[in-house]
């Protein structure tokens, strides 16, 4: 059958599925609406916050960011998934217990105090937009390449799609779409790779096969190598980055995993503490199968490219090869007219392009694999970008319904006022996300990675001593977040859109990347909290007493 | 009162063993060491590398649910003294 058709039931059918459960688990009260009145199971949790997670962007482009940087690319790989076992172990089971409904309402309630809960709203607004506008944008780029929409129409259809399911279903509804989409996901992601990793190495499992011998007997990473050196590329086991740079950048996508509001939010949703351990756990254990499997699919893509197109004629090439070259994707300028691809670090000598995002998406083709599993690979990566996007708008609009209208505004709104209040927010959220997915600002590549940074240097700090220490205070922790976030915005800022003065890499601080940075600006709020909280009062008894309450997992 | 600060003690305990090992595996042998690692294969993984894209993930799943069994049997344990 024809690609295309394939593709529109694959995801038409998916759609329909997430459709028809929005309908089935629709949210009737505020509780139901921000965290699905607390009964969502651990493992479905799991699932739900392992889809929350991953965005398109560990879907589609992560293997192939890894494939072009090798070592280096280990930042994503741990970054991404040790800030789980911070979660785990330092947030979640007690923000569970605390048992309200946003992360603001936590430094609020904590810090007593309105001006840390608006300083808290405002960042999650600054981190959850600066993300969200970058999925809409990820959703229409999905339809155009593979549905032949333009993304303008791409990103509306999307932007119909999540409107419809998180505005009705609220947290709710979001719960069990996203255990859906996560089944539609990693079976996308993992068929291809099971199929490619048995034609490379013959092994089935790519964990395994990433490790062993190709056809000719030679390890794979001693090949790939090898070829690297050949080609002037840099050895793919050991990095180009500063042993410092990679550091910070690790500790900043850690720590900021841990402090993005739409993940925390999720540990919200189950019915005890001990449920919000076992959650994390089982998020984590669903998102490795798809983290230790990238860096595989990096291996053997990288490999096998190198080995179809290093000095072959280009007459002979393989057709996937011509089909990406039509799309864009794969660049190929025969500079010294011998009919050969010189594929060379060289940059002067070098005659191919090749955009990351092939690394995944030319896969089923590479492998051979029939029309239908490509049709999968479309249906798995807007899940992928779907799930995220709907996981941040209840962020947005519980942020502007509860925070800000409920707790600060308007305290006296009634429950079914609170609720439209929260509905009509999302809507406001998916129009301008949708907006700025069409209309692109510059700064939103740029700025998405960056989230991470914002919210270690923002969050996590007072949340984290709000738990952990009865001593801080409101003065303290007010002043860290200010200065932390302040500081991140001004140093991405300044190396990102060169204001303040701008300036190039010789200029960055220690040499540390504006990407590694909120791990230094994080280290500051810490230094500034604890340092203003010694010369103010100590929060009283009652603070004193919500904080023995957090700590003891026992519901009374 | 004094089973509830023993219950907490126990807790942080927990964690700063539990964090070691986070650390160690990742930001030690992963990047840290990765080069004197990396002398050491490991089937067909040079073993620094291994950490930083394999090893270290694995052992934050293992990590996690380690805890989950210490908290619940923690929690058990407090439970009964009631």
């Amino acid at each position: 059958m024809e690609l295309q058709y394939w593709i529109w039931i694959a995801v038409g059918l998916s759609f329909t599925l997430y459709i028809t459960i929005a309908i089935a688990s629709r949210a009737s009260s505020t509780g139901e609406f921000y965290i699905a009145g607390k009964g969502v199971p651990p493992i479905a949790n799991g699932m739900a916050t392992a889809a929350d997670w991953m965005s398109a962007a560990s879907f589609i482009s992560m293997a192939g960011i890894i494939s072009f940087n090798g070592y280096d690319g280990s930042v994503y790989l741990m970054g991404w998934t040790g800030g789980y076992v911070l979660l785990a172990l330092l947030l979640a089971p007690y923000l569970r217990k605390f048992g309200k409904f946003t992360v603001p309402d936590f430094i609020g309630d904590r810090y007593y105090s309105n001006v840390a809960r608006g300083v808290a709203v405002f960042c999650a607004l600054i981190v959850s937009f600066t993300y969200i506008a970058g999925q809409m944008r990820g959703v229409g780029v999905v339809f155009s390449r593979y549905l032949e929409v333009d993304i303008t129409t791409g990103v509306l259809i999307g932007m119909l799609i999540v409107l419809f399911y998180a505005v009705l279903g609220g947290m709710k509804g979001i719960t069990y779409t996203q255990v859906a989409q996560y089944c539609v996901l990693i079976f996308a992601f993992m068929l291809p790779a099971i199929f490619i990793s048995l034609m490379i190495t013959g092994n089935a499992i790519p964990q395994i096969g990433f490790g062993s011998t190709g056809s000719d007997g030679v390890y794979l990473l001693d090949k790939l190598d090898g070829l690297h050196r050949e080609l002037g590329f840099h050895e793919y086991t050991s990095g180009k980055k500063t042993i410092l740079d990679v550091f910070l950048i690790t500790a900043a996508l850690m720590v900021g995993t841990a402090g993005l509001p739409h993940v925390i939010v999720r540990f919200f949703t189950v019915k005890k503490v001990s449920d919000a351990r076992k959650s994390a756990g089982w998020a984590l254990l669903f998102i490795a199968i798809l983290y230790t499997t990238a860096p595989a699919v990096a291996v053997f893509s990288r490999t096998n490219l190198i080995e179809t197109v290093s000095n072959k004629s280009y007459n002979a090439l393989p057709e996937w090869f011509n089909k990406w070259e039509a799309t864009g994707l794969i660049t190929y300028v025969d500079k010294n007219q011998d009919g050969l691809v010189q594929y060379l670090a060289d940059s002067q000598l070098n005659e191919l392009k090749v955009d990351a995002d092939i690394m995944v998406l030319a896969n089923p083709e590479i492998a051979d694999l029939p029309n239908w599993v490509i049709a999968i690979m479309a249906a798995g990566a807007l899940a992928a970008a779907l799930s995220t996007a709907a996981g941040l708008l209840l962020v947005i609009s519980s942020s502007v319904s509860h925070d800000l209208i409920k707790k600060m505004i308007k305290p006296d709104v009634s429950e079914k006022g609170e609720l439209i209040a929260a509905r009509l927010s999302a809507v406001g959220a998916v129009i301008l996300a949708a907006y700025f997915g069409i209309n692109p600002p510059g700064f939103v590549a740029a700025t998405v990675a960056l989230a991470f940074g914002l919210a270690a240097a923002s969050f996590f700090p007072a949340i984290v001593m709000g738990i952990f220490s009865k001593r801080m205070n409101k003065e303290g922790a007010v002043a860290g977040m200010v200065v932390g976030i302040l500081l991140m915005l001004f140093y991405m800022t300044k190396f990102k859109f060169g204001w303040f003065g701008g300036g190039t890499e010789k200029d960055w601080w220690l040499g540390i990347s504006p990407e590694g940075f909120g791990s230094f600006a994080m280290m500051v709020n810490f230094i500034v909290s604890i340092a203003i909280s010694r010369f103010t009062p100590a929060p009283d008894t009652e603070i004193q007493k919500l904080i023995e309450d957090i700590r003891n997992p026992d519901e009374e | 009162m004094k089973n509830k600060q023993t219950y907490w003690k126990t807790n942080l305990k927990y964690l700063v063993i539990l964090l070691s090992i986070w650390f160690t595996v990742s930001y030690g042998f992963g990047i840290l060491l990765a080069d004197q690692l990396n002398q050491i294969q490991m089937g067909g993984f040079k073993l620094g590398f291994w950490f930083a894209q394999q090893g270290a993930i694995f052992i934050f799943v293992i990590l996690i649910f380690v805890y989950i069994y210490l908290m619940n049997r923690l929690d058990r344990k407090f439970k009964n003294k009631k």
